[in-house]
């Protein structure tokens, strides 16, 4: 193959493969701001109306406050509970790493469909009735994001010497409490911040638990959506992408505080 | 003499128990850290996944397999398996496939645009559900612009997405990013000097490729189909969105059994759900036992 002939099929190859990634995203796009688009391979007239009308439905509005409540609740829920887990196992038992991370890997492992038929079931009756309510979201995400948390915590906790932080602190008279709140956890902010803005565009994504669990009962975005492709293609369009520039924002956020993060072990390691 | 070594032994049995109280305090505030995220844990984790196990082998409140033999007599049930089997099997292969051939390239051009590119995939992969279901529509569908683009052009008469082809192409569309973002550092283990020494000693770019590039990314290879496999079997969002539960494959008939409106069995959704299980499993194990034999990379 000669130089030129390999460039051609090098670009062949990305334009064809970025171009099917791309493709449902864009037409996505056109056909949100399209006035009509019916039997033709390029849409009649352009408008802004479909966000409009999106941006004045009450119904839109709070099916996205519920969302972002419900992810934030979660979010807190995971943070809060797997902090002080992470740093007994990290400073004091660190024989337990490794029962640590096959009790994080397993809420990614098991399909969301398989979890739901257990919940709904424990949970619909006896001693805690909160199927159908927000509260059994609630406390399903905080599973679903455990893998993820985990992660941005340890990487972020592995890049500082926090035996060494704890040692002097100590020895300047705080208590291991009062070293790991007003030491160790300022340290970890770029990890905890990685974590906050992955699990909520993993979350505010979440469909399968949210329509089997809840349903309409507590309508989320995703089930929103789901439910509006009976009223018009153009609107579920528009919903498309602002949940798409939505979550966009979130991850472009996340990559950028995980960023920080890897350049910081690396400096560290030089 | 003796008072004094008195006091030094009561000295001893004061330091003894105020070590045990200690110590006592110790397991104590490592209980007050790990119980309350196991306690949620055990809740909305593992007792689900315990409940289906158990119920899985209970019908009409009596322990039997009658579950599974309902599972594997009735044709419809086998035929989700079969789907689902199929469309996990093929659409990892080919984002396997795409990933490879993508990666080979996108490792030729130059820093910059390779960020670009990987940070594009990265977003693609959050393309996935419900809103992905709708775009596919939108340009598949009977009157997409895709459709209608290649029907004008007599390559197709008509695309019916919601038969296997476009469920298959939705499962691949979903598959491929995460087939970059998994395989693309595993490339970092290619040098470009075996390339040249490989040319040198005479080989061509397909014996490169087939005798040194895939025996040493093989490892990555299976432990990313094993990711992709598991995540296209347990998929459910995307072709539920697209077909509304009337494609059959093995999670949409979970999901109707526990929270559909016509016919409800938890204990045979449970049964379902722990042959699924079962599946992933085996996969995994299988790709353990393959990925052993290439150890030897790894060893050099």
């Amino acid at each position: 193959m000669s130089k030129t002939n390999s460039r051609l099929y090098h670009n062949t190859v990305i334009s064809i493969v970025i171009g099917i990634l791309l493709l449902p995203i864009v037409a996505t796009f056109l056909y949100s701001i399209s006035t009509r688009w019916g039997a033709t391979i390029l849409p009649d007239g352009l408008t802004l109306n479909w966000y409009l009308k999106l941006l004045t439905e009450e119904r839109f509005l709070w099916s996205f406050v519920r969302s972002l409540g419900v992810c934030f609740a979660a979010m807190g829920l995971c943070i809060v509970l797997m902090l002080p887990a992470i740093f007994v196992v990290y400073y004091r038992l660190r024989y337990l790493k490794f029962i640590c991370n096959m009790i994080v890997i397993l809420p990614f492992a098991v399909p969301p469909v398989v979890g739901s038929v257990g919940l709904i079931q424990i949970y619909s009756d006896g001693l805690l009735p909160i199927s159908g309510t927000f509260w059994i979201l609630i406390f399903t995400y905080f599973t679903v994001i455990i893998p993820f948390v985990y992660r941005s915590i340890v990487n972020s906790l592995e890049a500082i010497n926090y035996v060494d932080m704890i040692d002097a602190a100590k020895l300047l008279g705080a208590n291991t409490f009062k070293a790991f709140i007003y030491v160790v956890l300022p340290n970890l902010k770029k990890g905890l911040l990685s974590a906050i803005f992955i699990s909520i565009s993993i979350l505010i994504g979440e469909f399968v638990f949210a329509n089997i669990l809840v349903g309409t009962r507590f309508e989320t975005l995703q089930v929103y959506l789901y439910n509006t492709k009976a009223v018009s293609g153009h609107y579920s369009s528009a919903l498309v992408i602002f949940y798409f520039a939505f979550i966009f924002v979130f991850t472009y956020l996340a990559s950028v505080f995980s960023k920080v993060e890897r350049k910081s072990v690396k400096r560290r390691k030089n | 003499m003796s008072g004094l070594s008195l006091s030094e032994d009561s000295k001893n049995a004061l330091h003894n128990e105020s070590m045990a109280v200690k110590k006592l305090k110790k397991l104590f505030s490592y209980g007050l850290c790990l119980a309350p995220f196991m306690l949620f844990y055990l809740l909305f984790e593992v007792f689900p996944l315990v409940w289906v196990l158990v119920n899985s082998f209970v019908y009409e409140e009596e322990y039997s397999l009658e579950n599974y033999m309902e599972l594997f007599n009735s044709e419809f049930m086998t035929q989700a398996f079969e789907n689902s089997l199929y469309l996990a099997i093929v659409s990892s292969i080919i984002a396997l496939v795409l990933a490879l051939l993508f990666i080979n390239s996108i490792r030729t051009t130059n820093g910059k645009i390779k960020n670009i590119l990987i940070s594009l995939v990265n977003i693609c992969s959050n393309f996935s559900g419900v809103p992905l279901a709708f775009a596919f529509i939108i340009i598949l569908g009977v009157n997409g612009a895709v459709t209608l683009l290649l029907k004008n052009m007599g390559l197709i008469d008509g695309f019916n997405i919601y038969g296997s082809a476009g469920i298959l192409t939705i499962y691949v569309y979903f598959q491929i990013p995460i087939a970059i973002l998994l395989l693309y550092p595993a490339f970092d283990a290619v040098k470009e000097e075996w390339h040249e020494a490989a040319r040198l000693l005479g080989a061509t770019n397909c014996q490169y490729a087939r005798k040194v590039v895939i025996p040493v990314l093989a490892p990555s290879i299976f432990g990313t189909f094993v990711i992709l496999f598991a995540n296209a079997i347990g998929a459910y969002a995307s072709v539920y969105a697209l077909t509304a539960g009337n494609y059959n494959v093995v999670t949409v008939r979970i999901a109707a059994l526990v929270s559909g409106d016509i016919y409800l069995d938890p204990n045979l959704a449970a049964a379902i759900s722990v042959i699924l299980m079962v599946i992933m499993l085996i996969v995994v194990i299988l790709n353990s036992l393959i990925i052993r034999r290439y150890n030897y990379v790894k060893n050099k």
